[in-house]
Formats: C-alpha cells, sequence, structure tokens
C-alpha cells in the first residue's frame, strides 16, 4: 500500500469516527438502538476510492472504535449487523454494475437498517419488531440517496489524488 | 451520476415502504392489555384501563418501571445505559412494542379485535 493510501485511510477513519460520533448525539427516539448509518458515507467512498477490502477493513475498524468509545455489547452488535450486510449488499450491487454509486448507496442504507432489524429481533425474540421495518426502509432510502449523492461528490474531487 | 435504475430502485422501496405505513396505519386499532416480556418470555399482563406504575426487575440489579394511564403505556424510567426504551414514545395501539435491549424487557399492547394476521401468528 502506498503511503498516501495510508494517509488516506487515517483520514477516512478519522471521518468515520466524526460521522459516528455525531449519530451518537442524536438517537432515532423511535426505534431501539438504531442508527441512521452516517459513515456509510466514508465506507461507500473507500469501496468507489479505494477498493472492496480497503472499505471493508475500515467498516469493521469504525464499529469497533465506536463500539469500544461510545457503545456497549449491544450497541456494538447492531452497528455490525448492519455494517456488514449492507458491506456485502453493496458489493454485490457494485459488482453487478445495475446502478450507479446512488442506487449501491441506498441498498447499503436499506441493508443496513435490515441487519439492525434483524439483530433487534433476535436479542428481544420478538417477531414483531419487524413492524418498525417499514419506516426503516423509508429512512434507509432517505438517508442512502443522500449519502450517494455525497460521496459521488467526493468521489469526483479527489479521484485523481488516489490510487 | 444517477441512472435510471437508481431512480426506479429508489421508487420501488419508497413505494413498499410508504405502502406497509400506510397499511398499518389504516390499519390500528387501540390493543386492551399490555405484555411485558423478560428474556423473551411473557411475565405478566395488565388491563390498558388499570393506571399503575410497575417496575420489573431482572437478574443483575436491572430495572425497568412503566406506568399505564388513560390506556397508554410509557417507560418512564429504567437502569438500563442507553435509556432508548425511556425516551421511547408512549404506546396504545395493538401490536406496538417498546424494547429496552440491555434488559432484555419489552412491553408489548396486545388483545385488539382479531384479526387475520394474528391468527396466523397464533
Ligand atoms: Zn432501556
Amino acid at each position: 500500500m502506498k503511503t498516501k493510501n495510508i494517509a488516506i485511510y487515517g483520514l477516512l477513519v478519522a471521518l468515520a469516527f466524526i460521522l459516528s460520533y455525531i449519530e451518537y448525539l442524536i438517537p432515532f427516539p423511535l426505534m431501539p438502538g438504531i442508527k441512521l448509518g452516517l459513515a456509510n458515507l466514508v465506507v461507500i467512498t473507500a469501496m468507489y476510492g479505494l477498493g472492496y477490502k480497503e472499505s471493508l477493513v475500515l467498516s469493521i475498524i469504525r464499529i469497533l472504535l465506536v463500539g469500544f468509545t461510545f457503545g456497549n455489547l449491544s450497541t456494538m452488535l447492531y452497528s455490525l449487523a448492519g455494517g456488514m450486510l449492507s458491506w456485502i449488499m453493496m458489493a454485490i450491487t457494485k459488482k453487478s454494475k445495475w446502478f450507479s454509486l446512488v442506487g449501491v448507496s441506498v441498498i447499503g442504507g436499506v441493508f443496513h437498517n435490515i441487519g439492525q432489524i434483524i439483530v433487534a429481533i433476535l436479542i428481544v425474540s420478538n417477531p414483531l419488531i419487524v413492524t418498525y421495518l417499514p419506516l426503516l426502509l423509508v429512512t434507509g432510502v432517505v438517508t442512502g440517496a443522500l449519502i450517494g449523492l455525497l460521496a459521488s461528490m467526493i468521489i469526483k474531487r479527489v479521484n485523481r489524488h488516489l490510487r | 451520476m444517477v441512472k435510471k435504475n437508481d431512480l426506479i430502485l429508489i421508487g420501488v422501496i419508497l413505494i413498499i415502504g410508504i405502502g406497509a405505513l400506510l397499511f398499518m396505519y389504516l390499519n390500528n386499532e387501540a390493543g386492551s392489555k399490555v405484555s411485558v416480556q423478560m428474556n423473551g418470555e411473557e411475565i405478566i399482563t395488565f388491563d390498558l384501563d388499570e393506571d399503575i406504575t410497575y417496575t420489573i426487575e431482572g437478574d443483575n440489579g436491572a430495572w425497568n418501571t412503566f406506568t399505564i394511564k388513560d390506556g397508554h403505556v410509557d417507560m418512564i424510567d429504567a437502569s438500563c445505559p442507553d435509556k432508548i426504551c425511556v425516551n421511547h414514545k408512549d404506546i396504545h395501539y395493538d401490536h406496538e412494542t417498546i424494547t429496552c435491549l440491555p434488559n432484555q424487557v419489552l412491553l408489548e399492547i396486545i388483545g385488539g379485535e382479531e384479526n387475520p394476521i394474528d391468527s396466523i401468528a397464533n
């Protein structure tokens, strides 16, 4: 890995950390423990700018770092399920080439929330939690689309500095 | 930058999400009881027409206190670190829930009119 990329890694981890902190400050009071997934901005930027492996490593580092700093075991389980499911689905969607970055980000936002719902259902052993899903689909699409637009702009501006 | 496929994707998910929200909203009905569950098992139920304050106590000193007032159930205090259950809005309609993940406590409104979803679930 180039020295420049290591610096970019550090920068992205820091940015993800800040976004997670913002999320931590504004909880989503309607739903237990669920986060908007703002840090996905960094993961998707890394996926397009650096590569699949790099974005996965970044995502895991972020989740562990934020989990140990602000969270507890249950919040870390949430982010892990949301983060990993969202990464897998974004990677598949990106490879399929059906959508642009915005579509990939929307998929990421939606599956980030589906992952969190699955954990919530497992933890409280009550499938009724699934009634939160429609609202989470809508918020996932909206945050996913906004993050996608933002990430496209970032990628366009920084791409020549990457790789 | 944005492909046609992206817009179709966004549209389809929005329609599903908003459609389901509308369906749930139209099928809302007040429940008649609250079921108090811990670790996935029902501990006790209360009728919504009695006004009470009740504290659920867990194994290692964990506790959650909720009230029933005018048919609405609200978590008013809890020992959990995140207080998400306390910040949750009060619940009143059939199948609504308040969850406390750290303490594994769940309050669920039950006992609305029997509907097809119930018959399947039972
Ligand atoms: Zn709680």
